[in-house]
């Protein structure tokens, strides 16, 4: 596990939708990440093929995930402070 | 030994199994399978009996679903099923194949790849988007989609794939270079004299007759053809036939001459069955005649749609037929579409129908 004291260590929760997918996932994990992108090579580092199914190839964060950093809409680049929580959320979609 | 049939189903929302002893009379329903993700083709491998299933989530894209266990358990991979970075994204996998030591998937946009580890990674086939008319090629309302997927039986260099809107393809080089093999198919939607161009047919869908290579049938958003030279030219089969629209087109397992259809009753018209009465229909001399099979099918309101995937056979004695709706309805014959039987309904809009047959 990151040392929750690291500078880059931020806090990652994860749809239900997307935990389904991945035996072993965690709702609510810890990774070192200064990006939103850096945060999917962490998550993809713990659960191979977890990136693909966030991020296009644009690359982009895929248009009905949603990534919320301090209460806004974040994109691959938005840094992270330390100790940020990232909300992955799965949007309104479907039928 | 006894032998176990299975029916595979894709549908909006996951993939369903319907299996049966060898006799077809009582169906047992398994499913949804692969998290309720709308699954375009689900297909068995019959050299291994794995199930794969292929299809796109709006949340998280596409990925090809795998079962060694006969879908008691599912793993998914999209491992490599990327045109690069900076390069359009791959919304869902739309068919797939087994052939040539591997499996085939194509995907919208569309583009051919292919696997040698079981569906686990996946390499681009380039050849076909380099083609020269690909700027040209026109989503049809399903999208820019890769839906049928032919491998030659003997030949690993060959493959026809087929493109809505773009038309059908065939490479004699592994995929390295592909030739359009659209002479004789018609285009209604463009000006009189352009309809029968190189390329921009809109097939709807593209099947190999057994034991003859070079014999294919499809059908098209216009007409219903057959092809006894490698897709190089194509003769109309449609007189006889209620409507030139349609989906899906299953051959039979073991008479090259033998086809069935299912006409709906046009583009424009609502895209269901001709008068809300439903009917398969079975040539046994390569198109020449046609027979409508009705008995033990809906003919009062029934305005089913049945996709370009919905139609399957089965390769036992007397050969099974089966297919699906949009409405979420699976019908069955054992006796080659003489007589028929609804085995499921109410199931989510049907995408696909394939068959398994395996040692129970």
């Amino acid at each position: 596990m990151p040392d929750t004291n690291d500078r880059t260590t931020v806090t990652v929760v994860l749809p239900n939708a997307l935990l389904t997918l991945f035996t072993g996932s965690e709702p609510r994990v810890e990774v070192a990440a200064s990006t939103v992108g850096e945060v999917f090579d962490a998550l993809e580092a713990r659960w191979p093929g977890m990136r693909d199914r966030l991020r296009d190839s644009t690359p982009a964060i895929r248009r009905h995930i949603n990534v919320f950093v301090d209460g806004r809409r974040a994109t691959l680049d938005t840094p992270l402070a330390p100790g940020t929580e990232v909300f992955v959320l799965t949007a309104i979609s479907g039928g | 030994m006894a032998q176990k049939v299975t029916v595979l189903i894709g549908t909006k929302k996951g993939v369903f199994l319907l299996e049966s002893d060898t006799g077809r009379r009582s169906w047992a329903l398994r499913g949804p399978f692969c998290e309720s993700w709308p699954i375009n083709h689900v297909i068995a491998d019959p050299a291994t009996g794995i199930l794969y299933g292929g299809g796109g989530n709006e949340w998280f894209g596409p990925a090809v679903w795998k079962s060694t266990d006969l879908g008691a358990s599912w793993t998914h991979s999209s491992e490599g099923l990327t045109y690069g970075e900076g390069e359009d994204s791959i919304k869902s996998v739309w068919s797939l194949a087994p052939g040539h030591g591997g499996l085939y998937a194509g995907v919208e946009p569309a583009g051919l790849f292919h696997s040698d580890d079981d569906g686990q990674t996946w390499r681009d086939i380039p050849g076909l988007r380099d083609h020269p008319s690909r700027p040209e090629w026109q989503p049809g309302a399903g999208g820019l989609i890769l839906h049928s997927l032919v491998p030659h039986p003997d030949d690993r260099s060959q493959v026809w794939v087929a493109i809505s809107a773009a038309g059908v393809f065939h490479t004699v080089d592994g995929g390295t270079t592909w030739e359009a093999r659209n002479q004789g198919t018609r285009c209604d939607f463009l000006p009189e004299e352009q309809r029968y161009p190189e390329y921009g047919q809109c097939v709807h869908c593209l099947v190999a007759a057994p034991g003859i290579p070079d014999r294919l049938y499809q059908q098209n958003h216009c007409g219903m053809y057959r092809s006894d030279d490698g897709g190089r030219t194509w003769d109309s089969i449609e007189a006889g036939l209620p409507s030139t629209f349609g989906f899906p087109a299953a051959t039979h397992p073991r008479e090259a001459d033998t086809l069935y259809l299912v006409p709906l009753n046009g583009d424009v018209a609502g895209r269901f069955m001709p008068d809300g009465k439903t009917a398969v229909w079975r040539t046994r001399d390569g198109g020449a005649t046609w027979a409508d099979l009705r008995d033990g099918l809906p003919q009062e309101n029934a305005y089913l749609g049945v996709l370009r995937q919905a139609l399957a056979t089965d390769p036992l004695h007397p050969v099974g037929v089966y297919f699906g709706t949009s409405s979420g309805a699976l019908f069955a014959s054992t006796d080659e579409g003489d007589t028929w039987t609804c085995i499921a309904q109410h199931l989510p809009a049907i995408s696909s129908v394939e068959t398994l047959v395996v040692d129970a």
